[in-house]
């Protein structure tokens, strides 16, 4: 029974990384079409770091990913701060609205943004579909998982640490900054680091929410597959995989070390 | 100052720490999915835009046997995957929950996903396209070239490796937290291995089963991108058809009303869940 399982498991993670493994091994392939191995070349990567559209997207990409975490982290820490603290007549309405954009499919996600900013400017003049747009969309997914994140963190608190700190005679406001805050931070940390995944990885948002000029990587590695790949999608591909892999390294070394 | 929460002072705190937050999801969340729900009822006029008088009419046109073809299409795409993910994460879960090292075997699981979304889609259409890696395997023992994609069977394949992950790690969960004592009461009172695994064990899995079924219908039955490129304009769901209202089609009106059905599935979905689970049960989702 544990050798099949310990088979299954091999199977499984065999089948999670050979399609990684293939785009790796293409992006260093002669050949432009099929997928036989030609030979080794490095034409591809240089193709991608010559052209001067790529540095935009990826500046696009960076630019809406950490705007939107920023802002998301800020509210959505605050949100799960006074849904725990406080109790007041609309906690539970809320609280059910918080999971609207867990659940709801992207695509339903993308299409009622795309017609609230129709609807708006319509009525009130903006705003134009644009890198803005995007930044709103993406806060709004963003916003829950960082406040769910945060919460969990804060109900796990012990609350004798809270009361100690104000039998000593803190104020409140020293309560938080030196006892409640640094206990919160990983969960921050760690709902920040998902906001960031969670905005880099999107595309379905971005795609219905972005305007002309708006290009980011995952809309430019759409509209290359869809009209037939140059293969210097490959080449940026196994740098982004790469970079996550990179990414999460780094979050476990740092949040091990806690 | 200790006990000095006045009125006033809450009310403070709160405008500080819940208001921003709660004016957002009101603004981006709960406006739009209202305003989705109002367009579903209006009529596309001659330019595409949104135009009165309201009724009823999109919905009318969804009863349309070939409107309901993609629904069953997207309905069964999501059972599938989700069997598909059973079949896969299931055992895995296991394996990894008492393996000496979880730590590695999660982290690697999680790797793959943490690659943006569309090149892991795109790299199965490099798979199964004519000249690819599966057709040339498949020659080596005088197979094939098959047709593999675009397919139905090449979007499930594809979904069942997006949304794995998300069935593995809650199932992973609820196997952590196994009593395996519970086994042993039932070997003592005679039971055999299969009878102590479905009864003693299985039972304690099924929160984490559950949830991890939500986690992989729900976008899997949404999706629109998957079904996009491993099914190139062949296999169409309802994500699909939304997608080509808002787009090409340019007929927001029944656009929304499509997306009213799409959520109205997974409210459905999801109360079925809640009254499996409980409220809690919408906690462990995240």
């Amino acid at each position: 029974m544990r050798r099949l399982l310990a088979l299954h498991a091999v199977l499984v993670y065999a089948f999670l990384y050979l399609p990684l493994l293939v785009i790796l091994a293409l992006s260093f392939n002669t050949s432009r079409r099929g997928v036989r191995f030609t030979g080794f070349t490095l034409d591809w990567y240089r193709a991608l770091f010559q052209d001067p559209r790529i540095l935009e997207y990826l500046m696009n990409t960076l630019l809406v990913a950490l705007s939107s975490t920023l802002v998301s982290t800020l509210l959505g820490t605050l949100l799960a701060l006074g849904l725990v603290r406080y109790r007041f007549s609309l906690s539970a309405f809320l609280r059910y609205l918080l999971y609207v954009p867990v659940v709801v499919p992207d695509v339903v996600m993308g299409v009622s943004l795309l017609l609230l900013f129709a609807f708006s400017r319509e009525l009130l003049g903006f705003p134009r579909l644009s890198l803005f747009t995007v930044v709103l969309g993406h806060i709004t997914f963003q916003l829950p998982f960082v406040a769910l994140v945060v919460r969990s963190r804060l109900l796990l608190l012990d609350p004798g640490l809270e009361e100690a700190a104000r039998d000593l005679g803190a104020t409140g406001w020293k309560t938080f900054w030196y006892v409640t805050f640094p206990l919160v931070w990983p969960g921050v940390l760690a709902g920040a680091l998902l906001a960031l995944t969670l905005s880099l990885d999107d595309f379905v948002v971005t795609f219905f929410t972005a305007g002309p000029g708006a290009t980011t990587l995952p809309l430019y590695i759409y509209s290359s597959v869809k009209l037939g790949v140059s293969p210097k999608v490959h080449a940026l591909s196994t740098l982004l995989i790469l970079a996550s892999a990179l990414l999460l390294l780094l979050g476990r070394v740092f949040l091990r070390r806690r | 100052m200790n006990e000095a929460a006045t009125p006033w002072l809450r009310f403070l705190r709160l405008l500080v720490t819940v208001v921003p937050g709660a004016v957002w999801l009101v603004l981006f969340v709960l406006l739009p999915t209202l305003l989705v729900l109002y367009a579903s009822f209006l009529q596309r006029g001659p330019y595409g835009e949104l135009t009165g008088p309201p009724g009823l009419g999109n919905y009318l046109r969804l009863l349309d046997p070939l409107y309901l073809e993609v629904f069953l299409r997207s309905l069964a795409l999501g059972a599938l995957t989700t069997l598909g993910a059973l079949l896969l994460g299931l055992p895995l879960a296991f394996y990894i929950a008492r393996h000496p090292r979880k730590d590695l075997l999660l982290f690697l699981l999680v790797l793959p996903f943490l690659t943006n979304f569309l090149i892991r889609v795109y790299a199965w259409l490099v798979l199964l396209q004519r000249e690819g890696v599966v057709n040339a395997l498949l020659g080596l023992f005088h197979l094939g070239p098959w047709e593999l994609y675009p397919s139905y069977w090449a979007v499930l394949l594809a979904t069942v490796y997006t949304y794995l992950p998300f069935f593995v790690l809650p199932v992973y969960a609820s196997v952590e937290r196994i009593d395996w004592q519970l086994l042993e009461a039932a070997y003592d009172l005679g039971a055999t291995p299969r009878r102590g695994f479905w009864h003693a064990v299985l039972p304690q899995v099924y929160p984490g089963l559950f949830a991890g079924a939500v986690l992989v219908f729900i976008p899997a039955m949404g999706t629109f991108v998957i079904s996009d490129l491993l099914g190139a304009g062949r296999v169409v769901l309802i994500g699909n058809l939304i997608q080509q209202q808002f787009g090409l089609v340019r007929d927001w009106a029944f656009g929304a009303a499509l997306s009213v059905v799409l959520m109205a599935f997974v409210l459905l979905f999801l109360y079925v869940y809640a009254r499996i689970q409980g409220e809690r049960g919408l906690e462990e989702l995240v």
